[in-house]
């Protein structure tokens, strides 16, 4: 991440001071705004299509993953019934395994941070402690961004549910092009110095937009993981 | 309404499991530096598709026109090495003023 590259690069930094990094603080910060916006939005419509307001409010703290809650939701009130609505939510969620098993160092080995950490695992957070260039700041970026989007996300799912439909629609701020820019400024360093990564990763989302249309969802990005035997062909770990 | 609680729960209960997959191998299982690091690849594997997917469709159709084009100039502003902010903000202004103009 740009920011992250204006500082010196310092790994014997103890963590405290990697917490106040100002550049990644700003960062997760207009993120976690961004996030707080699209979660009053979630909270809106999932009132103003007629679910009580304890209904995304509780599935916000508790399942807290942004596309399965709106896909779940989506699923409820379009009549498609709880097994449908369960199942999706599920499917997209699958990806959060393989982003666990990557993030696991950075979150540390205490009962407490595997436990709490777990349930901040999320496409935002993992990409955020990626972008970083050493443990410290990864420890750092997960952390800060977990807690910060856990909070702002809750807190406007809340505010949504309260407001109703009284909201317009966030679709006319377009804010659901800025989540997928929040994932290209953060994968395109690691994307730009690596050509392995390229090989794998191009080819797997062209397969994810390729079955899109065919497969349920959650399912294409799954499938963008085979993307991963290119990644594999040319034993380039071998030398490291 | 006993149904959507039982929703919210199973999705809470199989989600948090997911989740808990990479911490609770952790220091348990050894894994070769190899699967180490693909799974670091893996994650940037499913993070490019997701970014690609949430540009380009929605509910399995084609999203429209405004929201690629606020992400592209995303990417670009990004290729040039612009400020983290300047990217999100810029993506979400192109897609806004295109949808004001009536593109969707």
């Amino acid at each position: 991440m740009r920011s992250t590259e204006r500082t010196e690069p310092t790994p014997s930094t103890p963590l405290g001071r990697q917490f106040r990094d100002p550049g990644l603080l700003r960062d997760v910060g207009l993120v976690s705004v961004a996030g707080g916006i699209v979660g009053v939005s979630f909270g809106a419509i999932a009132v103003a299509g007629g679910l009580p307001v304890w209904v995304p409010v509780l599935m916000s703290l508790v399942v807290y993953a942004g596309s399965a809650q709106f896909s779940a939701v989506g699923v409820l009130l379009a009549g498609g019934g709880p097994v449908a609505a369960a199942v999706t939510g599920l499917l997209l969620n699958t990806r959060t395994a393989a982003f666990s098993l990557a993030v696991a160092e950075t979150i540390g080995r205490g009962r407490v941070a595997r436990l709490l950490g777990a349930h901040l695992v999320t496409d935002e957070t993992v990409a955020f402690a990626l972008a970083q260039p050493d443990p410290a700041r990864r420890r750092a970026a997960f952390w800060l961004s977990g807690v910060g989007l856990f909070a702002v996300w809750n807190t406007g799912v809340l505010l949504g549910a309260l407001a109703g439909s009284a909201l317009g629609d966030t679709a006319t701020y377009g804010l659901d092009a800025a989540f997928p820019a929040v994932l290209v400024a953060l994968v395109l360093p690691a994307l730009r110095g690596d050509a392995g990564l390229r090989r794998a990763a191009l080819p797997g989302a062209a397969l994810a937009l390729a079955v899109t249309p065919a497969v349920p969802p959650g399912v294409p990005v799954l499938l963008a993981l085979t993307g991963l035997f290119l990644y594999g062909t040319r034993g380039r770990r071998r030398s490291a | 309404m006993s149904a959507t609680l039982a929703v919210i729960l199973v999705l809470a209960v199989g989600t948090y499991a997911f989740r808990l997959v990479g911490p609770v191998l952790h220091g348990r299982v050894t894994l070769p530096a190899r699967a180490q690091e693909l799974l670091s690849a893996g994650a940037v594997v499913l993070l490019v598709a997701l970014l690609a997917t949430g540009a380009l469709t929605e509910g399995g159709g084609f999203a429209g026109w405004a929201r690629p084009a606020g992400v592209l100039a995303g990417g670009v502003l990004a290729w040039r090495r612009a400020p983290f902010v300047v990217v999100v903000l810029g993506a979400a202004a192109v897609t806004a003023a295109l949808r004001a103009a009536g593109l969707e």
